[in-house]
């Protein structure tokens, strides 16, 4: 494995909980720079991939490399090379926008000028700015999917994991999303590794894209190839060739779905 | 130090925003001083052992910082609940200084609200000794404080619901504060209980508010001082490493 031109290298990675295989042997590379999608259905496995991937959950068995360094052994060197929007929640309610904007970047060390410049473009960027000091749990859904992306890219950091960032948000923003992100990556050779649900970004924003289903990679390359390999017009239908069209429904613990049911009332 | 000042301001203003919060933590304490203060003092004279308000007063402070402590510990069940502690346990610093600041903040709460009901105690009539010694009686309450927090830590790092805390609660905190001295005289127990009250470590906290506050330790502000400093430290060590091996 050559680490210095690789930001992710990820080989026979496995992890089971219990009896349940989650991600099941799977190898893929993504290069520094690239923006690289991780598509598949729900309980695939993508998110249990994101999670070793940023030390958040060790490996079953398996060699994982990010940014040349061993997210299981190298602990800190790691979580110093990216920063993460994850696909739950991760906002802090009881303070307001500013602050959790303001926490982050002290924590990633954003000297405070480039931080204050940062947090007001941002947040004006996704029309946020006005309710800066209002605390978040005063936020709607949006808004605080919206405050969570633009944490997310307060630090640039040479990797960045996106899990489902642009769920439940309108077209506009998601394009907003997406330009800024495919300009930083470009400006600063920032690494992208994202999931997504909406095929078209996927075929519109990523260079590369492994499809994963039941744990394992299906197939990889660019969208192109994999619309060749399966003989469609479009990456939706690569998509749907590769992994079927049965429907998956997300495992959700009882808490989760109460919070869920709480949100839609909310 | 970036990370230690984050973690210890969000603990400082989540504390000041939640009014209910500070009144439960104040008014608890106040309704023990005059429930138990005016009800057991006429007993508590007659039975030649002085003035039980006087008495009471360290006891309840201890407890103020122990119920708060643990909660603010505990409060890593809430952020795993609500998401929050993802952030944080991705921060690109070691999980020892997430910890570290979180304890801190925690702390810094507590004693906080250890001084105000010292404050409030004056106004059913409560006078310290000596008040030269308030600065080690705020250096033992700080102590006690970074004991509980980090032991709150250390175990709701491994509780995953909420069940979690009423267990801690019921099964924990109770016993620590009833079995501590808190609201009776160490001396002339029977042997089983003078037992039970020296391996509890809040025993020697109430001790040493004693000492401090009122010039009546009975146990020594030196052993005090042993016993609360060395379980703060290796609280604090179980509590880091218990924080450092959490998994999402
Ligand atoms: N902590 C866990 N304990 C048990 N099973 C889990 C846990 N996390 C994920 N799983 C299971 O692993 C599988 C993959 O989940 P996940 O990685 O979240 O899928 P995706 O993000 O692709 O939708 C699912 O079957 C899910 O139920
Ligand atoms: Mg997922």
């Amino acid at each position: 494995m050559n680490s210095q031109e690789n930001a992710i290298e990820v080989k026979n990675l496995v992890k089971k909980f219990n009896e349940i295989t989650a991600v099941n042997d799977i190898s893929f590379t993504v290069s520094r720079g690239e923006i690289f999608a991780f598509l598949g259905p729900n309980g695939a496995g993508k998110s249990t991939t994101i999670k070793m991937l940023t030390t958040l959950l060790a490996p079953t068995s398996g060699c994982v490399l990010v940014n040349g360094f061993n997210p299981v052994t190298e602990q800190t060197k790691v979580r110093k090379s990216f920063g993460i929007v994850f696909q739950d929640p991760s906002l802090d309610d009881e303070l307001t926008a500013y602050e959790n904007m303001n926490y982050h970047g002290i924590l990633y060390s954003v000297p405070r000028q480039l931080r204050q410049e940062r947090i007001q473009g941002l947040l004006q960027m996704f029309e946020l700015w006005d309710r800066r000091n209002h605390l978040v749990k005063t936020y709607s859904g949006g808004m605080k999917r919206r405050l969570e992306i633009a944490r997310g890219l307060l630090h640039h950091p040479s990797i960045l994991f996106l899990d489902e960032p642009t769920v439940g948000l309108d077209p506009q923003t998601r394009n907003l999303i997406w330009e800024y992100i495919k300009e930083m990556s470009k400006e600063e050779n920032v690494t992208v590794f994202f999931t997504t649900h909406y095929m078209d970004e996927a075929a519109r924003v990523a260079e590369r894209v492994a499809i994963i289903d039941n744990g394992r990679i299906m197939a990889q390359g660019s969208s192109d190839q994999l619309k060749e390999q399966t003989k469609t017009e479009s990456l939706e239908d690569a998509f749907l060739a590769i992994t079927g069209t049965a429907i998956r429904e997300e495992e959700a613990s009882p808490y989760s779905r109460m919070r869920l049911i709480a949100r839609r009332r909310g | 130090m970036n990370a230690l000042y984050v973690l210890w301001i969000r603990q400082l203003k989540r504390y000041m925003r939640s009014r209910s919060r500070i009144i439960g933590a104040l008014g608890q304490p106040l309704m023990f001083l005059i429930a138990l203060g005016y009800g057991f003092g006429a007993i508590f004279q007659r039975a030649g052992a002085g003035n039980y308000i006087y008495f009471l007063v360290p006891g309840v402070i201890s407890q103020t910082i122990l119920f708060t402590s643990v909660f603010s510990g505990s409060e890593i069940i809430w952020d795993r609940q609500f998401g929050f502690l993802k952030e944080t346990l991705v921060a690109p610093v070691s999980r020892f200084y997430i910890m570290l600041g979180r304890t801190l903040g925690g702390a810094t709460v507590a004693t906080a609200q250890g001084l105000i009901v010292l404050l409030l105690s004056h106004i059913v009539g409560y006078r310290m000794e000596n008040y030269l010694m308030l600065p080690l009686a705020i250096a033992f309450m700080f102590i006690i404080a970074l004991m509980f927090t980090a032991l709150g830590i250390a175990i709701a790092s491994r509780l995953t619901d909420f069940q979690g805390f009423q267990l801690i609660i019921n099964f924990l905190v109770m016993p620590l504060f009833f079995l501590s001295g808190a609201l009776f005289p160490l001396s002339n127990l029977p042997k089983s209980l003078t037992i039970i009250t020296r391996i509890d470590p809040l025993s020697y906290g109430v001790d040493a508010m004693r000492g401090t506050l009122n010039n009546a330790s009975h146990l020594g502000l030196g052993l005090d001082m042993l016993v609360t400093g060395t379980l703060t430290l290796a609280f604090l060590a179980g509590g880091s490493y218990l924080f450092a091996k959490i998994e999402i």
